[in-house]
């Protein structure tokens, strides 16, 4: 794996976050029934930042959960051996809430067919939106995403790459090559 | 870690990091038992066959709700009710439940080595639910998570085992786990029921339960199995309960938390008294609960380790 370009350094992770939370509160006329489930691994840190800055601007605490779709993945009967299965935490009641998914990378769309699969297991929400810091396109399902913080354009033969302090020390985004 | 096997025949087959990686996942399935909707869609489509020679209630049907919670279709086969009272052979059942395409089996056999044969046999995932006196590794896995998910960590851990290990396939596959996994066994029993040359497996003997509760972070009290060989050890099942039963009296000169455990089903007032198998100490039916765990973590794994 060849790193081609930086696309967000920590301010730009950081500001596209911020815009994002903004966002949502706009969009659901405030808090009232919001909750947001981050997919594991990054978009849980992902959310718990949205439901840091969520709570600085309107003063108030969204439910936040974590889900792991590995269970719900299409490729499973060959994912042979690589699959690791981690733990779901949603404990609190996602009925007839407006629920945003949260994830790092929008691509196929099939991770986030897998999560809503993963949601209708838990109840029925009301509505479930679903944000993402990079929408890097190639979607092979009709999926799209209601908040994103970069839209980048790439080719098939590169990875998008997003470092969180949570897991990797540092923020940032970057394009590589698949060698 | 990845997962390679297509089979679960026992723990000494295992090193510690597949170990921990059973447990790990069988941690993260136990969410999937407190839902609403208890069902993930993992093994969709997949047929797992229960092949029981000896009579199991608990295991049989903890292996059944996993298969079920993960949504693969379930089929259940007894042996005195089946051909091979007409002298179908092991293997030759095997072949056909293969040729069905089905594709795991799930074996109980009073011979030790069954699960292996069959395993060698068959190009399908075979899991050992328990083979004569050898091995019951899902039992010692359960064990293990409970014993995780009470004291932190099993590395360091005194554990003491008590009963008739000469015939315990429970005691065999716990000690070669724990062992793996960094704690101190002790097996407890009168010297009739320990096998000779059990000391190679890294364990401590005792004969005296009083002493081998001293120090110990956990007990498992293993089941007296009286329509066996135990008879001749023991023609008076009371004279056991007074050497070795496990008793409140006995507990409260051992450390105030020791976490009391039994596979099932219980001797009431032979191996443990109803005080303690219903007091605080005990945590019996938490071993069942993460019985589900682990064998849904067991039938994951091994149908992702056949590609």
């Amino acid at each position: 794996m060849q790193i081609k370009a930086k696309i967000m350094d920590t301010e730009a992770v950081e500001r596209a976050i911020t815009r994002i939370a903004h966002e949502i509160i706009e969009k659901n006329k405030g808090t009232e029934g919001l909750c947001l489930v981050g997919i594991r691994n990054r978009g849980v840190h992902i959310a718990s930042r949205l439901a840091a800055c969520v709570k600085k601007i309107e003063n108030a605490v969204v439910p936040t959960g974590a889900l792991d779709i590995t269970l719900y993945r299409d490729d499973l009967a060959c994912a042979s051996g690589r699959a690791v299965v981690r733990k779901t935490e949603i404990d609190f009641d996602i009925n007839n809430k407006n629920l945003v998914l949260v994830d790092d990378v929008l691509y196929t769309g099939r991770t986030i067919r897998a999560a809503l699969d993963a949601l209708s297991d838990f109840g029925r929400p009301r509505s479930i939106q679903l944000a993402v810091l990079v929408d890097r396109g190639h979607r092979e399902l009709p999926i799209r995403a209601d908040f994103v913080g970069k839209n980048i354009p790439t080719a098939c033969n590169e990875s998008v790459e997003v470092r969180l302090k949570e897991s990797d020390q540092v923020d940032e985004v970057l394009i590589a090559v698949k060698e | 870690m990845l997962w390679t096997r297509k089979d679960l025949l026992g723990l000494e087959y295992l090193n510690r990091e597949e170990i921990e990686l059973i447990l790990d996942t069988a941690s993260s399935f136990k969410e999937v038992s407190t839902r609403e909707i208890k069902k993930v869609p993992a093994l969709r489509g997949k047929t797992a066959v229960n092949l029981f020679y000896e009579p199991s209630t608990r295991t049989r049907v903890s292996f059944e709700v996993a298969a079920k919670r993960l949504s693969a279709d379930v089929i259940n086969i007894a042996a005195e009710t089946s051909s091979v009272r007409k002298g179908e052979t092991l293997i030759d059942t095997g072949k056909n439940i293969q040729a069905l395409k089905a594709d795991i089996v799930i074996i109980r056999h009073n011979c030790s080595g069954a699960a292996n044969m069959l395993a060698r046999a068959l190009d399908i995932s075979v899991v050992n639910a328990g083979d004569g006196w050898h091995e019951h590794p899902t039992q010692a896995l359960l064990d293990m998570l409970t014993l995780q998910e009470k004291l932190g960590s099993i590395r360091g851990l005194h554990v003491t085992i008590v009963g008739d290990i000469a015939h315990s396939r429970v005691a065999r596959s716990n000690i070669w786990g724990l062992t793996k996994l960094g704690a101190q066994v002790t097996v407890c029993a009168p010297e009739i029921l320990i096998p000779a040359g059990i000391e190679k497996m890294g364990v401590n003997i005792s004969n005296n339960i009083d002493q081998a509760l001293k120090n110990a972070d956990a007990v498992n009290v293993l089941r007296m199995q009286f329509e066996r060989d135990a008879n001749a050890a023991f023609p008076e099942q009371l004279e056991y309960f007074k050497k070795f039963g496990i008793t409140s009296e006995r507990l409260e000169k051992a450390k105030k938390n020791i976490i009391v455990m039994h596979p099932g089903p219980i001797n009431r007032g032979i191996e443990v008294s109803s005080e303690v198998a219903d007091g605080e100490n005990s945590v019996i039916l938490e071993q069942v609960t993460n019985g589900i765990a682990v064998r849904m973590a067991v039938l994951f794994l091994v149908s992702q380790g056949k590609g």
